[in-house]
């Protein structure tokens, strides 16, 4: 943190002037609140945060101006929870509410937005949990799994696609010089746990609590929403799951671990030939018709427009 | 004046936002509504859903980009992916100007997503002024800029929020996307008469309106677009209606959305107030 952000300018003359004010307010609104959702009471300089927030802010007859730049600070971070509550929920249910938000916090804290979309809001979340898996301890692994599995899910949801290429494309080229791709709104996910079901289950008790609290006439707040039957988290089982949209609905689809291998291998750029040589001399499963089994494989793919040029 | 440079010399109506929770009834049921208000990044995205809406959209419907994320007051420089996007999704709706707001939101490339309020100095109005021109050369079309509601005044502040907008919109000749609920909102956090505001900023340049729902707290109006338009908000855009005569005018409703019927029938009951404050016995 530079001295620049620490101070309000007291003349804004020049855009260097602008800067300086921009960047005190946006420590303002970075600073995490207190556990009772109010600005801190210390500024990062030591100083009371009444004294810092009268250099900037004008008080009038109702407000300070701590309370006026308060509004702002909670504001803040009421959009960027809730944005991350909805873009979560399979997270907020494996870590519960209460380390959710410290989860968060901490996470915008080291990792700020760097889009001008809160749709990428957590696209540094895996990042940060890879660095910092303590503020998912002791499910630190299924919560890395549920984060990957639903960013995937919102690159799905809008990231681009191709001109999805034709089987004849496919059959005109040699497998030992045929290179595909696959759509870039894809994921290929390995997972240590069943997280599918896992967030099935989650998504159906929350539609399901929302639909008896909207005939009761209760709140549906996030407080309403704790009170909700946790979900026994899932056992560790390995998973090969693909995250992908058809007809610009979002699906997610388990495949066989060789599936997956030759997949892999085909995102990484391999030939056909290679990817499919490498998957069956790596697999354990005998009396396998490799052939049909790979021809089918293929079949359903080109009809989910998985496969692309490179 | 309704027809003028800065909303592309069209002659709108009362308009209405394009919302997720009403896509699937507006494409079954095909309403009749003057034209559409989208939210430009909700739309800058490379595929799926979004895009699948968006062309269908002006396949039956005008529609007006309005953004919230160009940040004109930021004194950093743009967002260089952001422009591109936006002027791909601009070519691509077609939109006859795009509005966005008169603040800023990031600074070094990190993001409030909030719609924060200016320093009121000349030297803003300036550095605004220069990006709103250097963003209508590169977008190639024309610019309203939206007032904001607002919570908080700077201590550095030299002149009042309309002097500030006139400023800026006169040295960018760029257009104003009056907001006469943003107006009201801040009037009441501010103490000062939105009559005042109203009255004194250049009508010549209004290529567009706002109105649209807030909620009340003990000690300050929010911005919520979650309500229908209130009693004083009708009163400030009559007055509005009779100075800059008939202007495109958009009824936002951003949270707590009902059903489509339901903001449909505020758009009309919209349309018919309009009517009768501009019909030459209400003169």
């Amino acid at each position: 943190m530079t001295n620049n952000s620490l101070r309000a300018p007291r003349n804004i003359n020049s855009p260097a002037e602008l800067w300086r004010l921009q960047q005190m307010m946006a420590t303002v609104l970075f600073r995490p609140l207190t556990a009772r959702w109010r600005m801190q009471k210390r500024w990062v300089d030591g100083r009371s945060m009444d004294e810092a927030a009268a250099e900037l802010i004008k008080p009038n007859d109702r407000l300070s101006s701590f309370e006026r730049l308060e509004i702002y600070n909670r504001q803040y971070w009421f959009r960027v929870l809730d944005c991350l509550w909805d873009d979560y929920p399979g997270l907020l249910a494996i870590v519960g509410r209460r380390k959710f938000m410290k989860l968060i916090t901490a996470y915008l804290v080291r990792y700020p937005s760097n889009s001008y979309t809160l749709r990428d809001l957590g696209n540094r979340l895996e990042k940060f949990l890879r660095e910092e898996p303590q503020w998912a301890a002791p499910t630190e692994v299924l919560a890395l799994d549920m984060v990957r599995f639903e960013w995937a899910q919102i690159v799905a949801f809008d990231g681009p696609s191709k001109s999805p290429i034709t089987p004849d494309e496919i059959l005109d080229t040699p497998a030992e010089r045929l290179c595909l791709g696959l759509q870039p709104y894809l994921s290929l996910l390995e997972l240590n746990y069943p997280v599918d079901d896992f967030l099935i289950a989650v998504k159906k008790r929350d539609s399901d609590a929302l639909r008896a609290e909207a005939s009761n006439a209760v709140d549906s707040t996030p407080a309403a929403m704790a009170r909700r039957k946790p979900i026994r988290p899932p056992k560790r089982a390995k998973i090969s799951l693909v995250v992908h949209r058809h007809n610009n609905i979002l699906y997610y689809k388990r495949i066989e671990q060789e599936a997956f291998a030759i997949l892999s291998a085909i995102a990484q750029g391999a030939t056909l030939e290679d990817a499919c040589t490498k998957a069956i001399a790596g697999s354990n499963r005998p009396n396998i018709d490799w052939a049909a089994q790979i021809k089918e494989w293929f079949d359903d793919w080109a009809a989910l427009d998985w496969l692309c040029h490179p | 004046m309704p027809e003028n440079p800065f909303n592309g010399f069209t002659d709108y109506g009362i308009g209405i936002g394009l919302r997720v929770p009403h896509y699937q009834h507006i494409l079954a049921q095909k309403p009749v509504v003057d034209w559409f208000e989208i939210i430009s990044e909700n739309f800058m995205v490379d595929g799926g859903r979004p895009l699948e809406v968006l062309d269908a959209i002006p396949e039956q419907y005008r529609v007006v980009q309005h953004g919230v994320a160009m940040y004109l007051g930021s004194a950093d420089k743009f967002d260089s992916e952001h422009l591109r996007r936006l002027k791909r999704l601009v070519k691509r709706t077609k939109t006859p100007w795009l509005s966005d707001h008169l603040c800023w939101g990031s600074v070094d490339g990190r993001y409030t997503h909030d719609l924060l309020p200016m320093p009121y100095t000349c030297a803003v109005a300036r550095h605004t002024a220069e990006k709103i021109c250097a963003a209508r050369d590169y977008l190639e079309v024309p610019i309203c800029v939206e007032n904001v509601s607002s919570y908080a005044e700077y201590n550095a502040s030299e002149m009042t929020e309309w002097e500030f907008l006139s400023e800026v919109v006169e040295l960018a000749d760029c257009g104003i996307l009056l907001d006469v609920n943003n107006i009201y909102v801040s009037s009441k956090n501010h103490n000062f008469d939105p009559y005042d505001y109203l009255d004194n900023v250049p009508h010549h340049r209004v290529g567009q309106i706002h109105i649209a729902g807030h909620s009340k707290f003990e000690k300050y109006i929010l911005d919520t677009h979650d309500h229908p338009v209130l009693d004083p908000v009708w009163k400030l855009y009559g007055h509005a209606l009779k100075l800059v005569g008939n202007t495109a005018t958009l009824l936002e409703w951003d949270d707590r959305i009902p059903s489509f019927d339901e903001v449909h029938n505020e758009a009309l009951k919209a349309n018919k107030f309009r009517d009768q404050q501009l019909a030459p016995s209400a003169a």
